[in-house]
């Protein structure tokens, strides 16, 4: 065997996981430093004419899908399910490894009406400030009188929703 | 079977129905519509995501 240079992948699910701090930063409060509560993660989705990316920072309303008519769709979006551990994989030669995390259950909004094409949905931190955490883009959409759903890739190393690898 | 439409609910017999689907590297998706006369009076729309947003190099190698 032989050393090779590499992130650790155990540490890549600790950053998930909260574990590691470089620097001072301001959090809300999650009960026990040393053990802290599981945050509340939020969907929400976005007009296709909207501008959220990469240089996102935290949840905003502006360009936030609203409703045609109804009331299907509530600013802020729906709570995720959160019920996958985030978790991790080695490759067999230890050369390579990735932490992953998906959502739990699908984001779902039912009695729906908006007509105006969304095409992306963000993943923010409800508990810390609203703080982003990705962006996922699909087809544009309108729904009228219906349902809207979406539904999340298998947890797994390839195809889980957020991804950290080394390579 | 009963559709909720613009229209309140209507028998699914009264109206043409459309459905569509779109499967790529990024989605999978399917839609289905409900017209009434030439108007759209439901759309409802299933989306999985296939993309996964990743931090770091694309797919690690486990070979």
């Amino acid at each position: 065997m032989a050393n090779s240079q590499s992130m650790c992948t155990s540490f890549m699910k600790e950053l998930l996981l909260g574990q590691h701090q470089f620097g001072t930063s301001t959090i809300t409060s999650r009960t026990s430093l040393t053990a802290p509560t599981t945050d509340t993660f939020k969907a929400a989705l976005y007009f296709a004419s909207a501008t959220v990316n990469a240089a996102t920072t935290a949840y905003s309303v502006t360009g936030e899908v609203t409703n045609t008519s109804g009331s299907g769709y509530t600013a802020g979006g729906v709570t995720v399910t959160n019920a996958n551990a985030p978790a991790q994989t080695v490759s067999p030669t230890a050369t390579a490894g990735v932490a992953y995390w998906t959502p739990s259950a699908s984001f779902s909004w039912t009695a729906l009406t908006v007509t105006t094409a969304f095409d992306a949905v963000l993943i923010y931190n409800s508990t810390q400030s609203n703080k982003a955490v990705s962006v996922h883009t699909f087809g544009s959409q309108t729904i009228t009188a219906g349902s809207f759903t979406l539904t999340m890739p298998t947890n797994d190393t390839t195809n889980a929703l957020l991804r950290l690898s080394t390579t | 079977m009963i559709v909720t439409t613009t229209k309140g609910d209507m028998d699914e017999a009264q109206l043409e129905k459309r459905e569509g689907s779109v499967d790529n590297e990024i989605e999978m998706t399917t839609w289905v519509e409900y017209w009434l006369e030439g108007e759209l009076v439901h759309r409802s729309a299933h989306v999985t995501l296939k993309q996964p947003v990743n931090f770091g190099g694309e797919t690690a190698a486990f070979a």
